[in-house]
């Protein structure tokens, strides 16, 4: 009788751990892994791996000696990254959720105020035509072919 | 002189014009190392107090009409150039009119960096800043858009961003619910450049601008400071203002 029970308990434990692993196989079907385009540049700043778990620990250490100390070393501005990281199709790091910043913030369910401030495009605006893209910026600063960036 | 020879004067001519011209330009480009070794801070080093960033504003050469540091702002900082009560003005052209005898001239008035600022005493989250060189800025990451220091500075020189901004500038961030003001360019101040008012005060002719470091005696401000009369607007308040003013 006892043995009865023991094969009734295991079978209806089977039985409940196979309805809880059909969504989850489906969600994990059903969502492929972010895909992102490739920087510019020849390699990131840090290894890849690190990028992903501490990119924002860097950009938070950096945004304070910037912003508070007047410290202005490229290596970890977020200039930077979005210099290398704007996609090819947008111009952007975050117009599209197939951007650079966006794949993976999408991907993961986090929102990031970061692009209420900062530019996700590269280029400068300059009333005396310094900078990269000043020339085109300087004649028209608010060159909506510029600032949109599309198709390039 | 035969065809032949002129030919050749002018070609030892050209190559004198040539040489003449690398002799010039390296010359300028040591000029300019020079200038960056006396003044320039390597981006990994901190600004300290050795250096207060100061300006002299001369209103009897301010342009009547003119308002190219205005439009200079504007573009450096991607401010739309709207002036409604709700726009972000870092600097505006007054006019001011003596009542008693009826005087009339213009000045402009932006952030006067003052040594004590209201601003920052008031700001309840830190936010309100002033760097180790005496420049009056806002620090958006913790800027809650309370507002207070728009009410304590006596010079109106502060704005709040009340609509969502797009397209701005990649060294000078701006968004809504933030407030913000004139930062001395401190985007180009920190590679050695002059703010963006200055030098469209200069490229037009006026002169009216002098920007420099307070605490360096041989700096142009300091040497104009020394020789010449200037005074504070609302000097009464004690806040040893950066922004000096002539002719007012």
């Amino acid at each position: 009788m006892a043995k009865l029970a023991d094969w009734l308990r295991l079978v209806v434990l089977a039985g409940v751990a196979a309805v809880l692993a059909v969504p989850s196989f489906q969600a994990a079907a059903g969502v492929g892994l972010p895909k992102l385009e490739r920087g510019k540049g020849e390699k990131c700043v840090e290894d890849t791996q690190f990028m992903r778990r501490n990119h924002m620990e860097l950009l938070k250490h950096q945004r304070d000696d910037t912003m508070r100390k007047g410290i202005r070393t490229t290596k970890h501005s977020l200039k930077g990254c979005v210099e290398c990281h704007a996609g090819s199709q947008s111009g952007s790091v975050a117009a599209g959720k197939d951007d650079f910043c966006m794949a993976c913030h999408v991907y993961t369910g986090t929102r990031l105020d970061c692009w209420d401030c900062h530019a996700t495009k590269p280029g400068k605006q300059s009333f005396f035509g310094t900078g990269a893209a000043a020339g085109q910026a300087a004649a028209s600063p608010r060159n909506p072919a510029h600032n949109q960036g599309g198709g390039q | 002189m035969s065809a032949p020879e002129k030919q050749e004067t002018l070609q030892e001519r050209r190559e004198f014009l040539k040489a003449g011209a690398v002799v010039a330009g390296a010359g300028l480009a040591s000029g300019v190392l020079v200038f960056g070794a006396a003044h320039s801070r390597p981006p990994e080093q901190a600004a300290t107090a050795d250096r207060r960033w100061g300006m002299l504003i001369d209103t009897k050469q301010c342009g009547d009409g003119c308002n190219d540091c205005v439009t200079a702002c504007n573009t450096e900082n991607g401010l739309d150039g709207k002036t409604g009560p709700q726009d972000s003005q870092w600097i505006r052209k007054l006019n001011i009119k003596d009542l008693r005898n009826g005087r009339v001239h213009e000045l402009p008035m932006l952030c006067q960096h003052c040594e004590h600022p209201p601003c920052v005493d008031v700001c309840p989250t830190g936010a309100s800043m002033k760097r180790a060189d005496g420049i009056v800025l806002v620090d958006r990451h913790t800027c809650i858009g309370c507002r207070y220091c728009m009410m304590a500075c006596p010079y109106k020189a502060r704005s709040f961003v009340h609509e969502p901004l797009t397209e701005q500038n990649p060294e000078v961030p701006r968004g809504k619910g933030c407030v913000e003001s004139c930062t001395f360019c401190v985007q180009r101040v920190d590679r050695d450049e002059q703010p963006a008012c200055v030098e469209a005060c200069n490229a037009k002719g006026h002169q009216a601008m002098i920007f420099g470091d307070l605490m360096d005696p041989e700096s142009a401000l300091s040497k104009a400071l020394k020789s010449q009369a200037s005074t504070e607007v609302r000097a009464d308040l004690g806040l040893n203002t950066g922004v000096r003013y002539q002719g007012i």
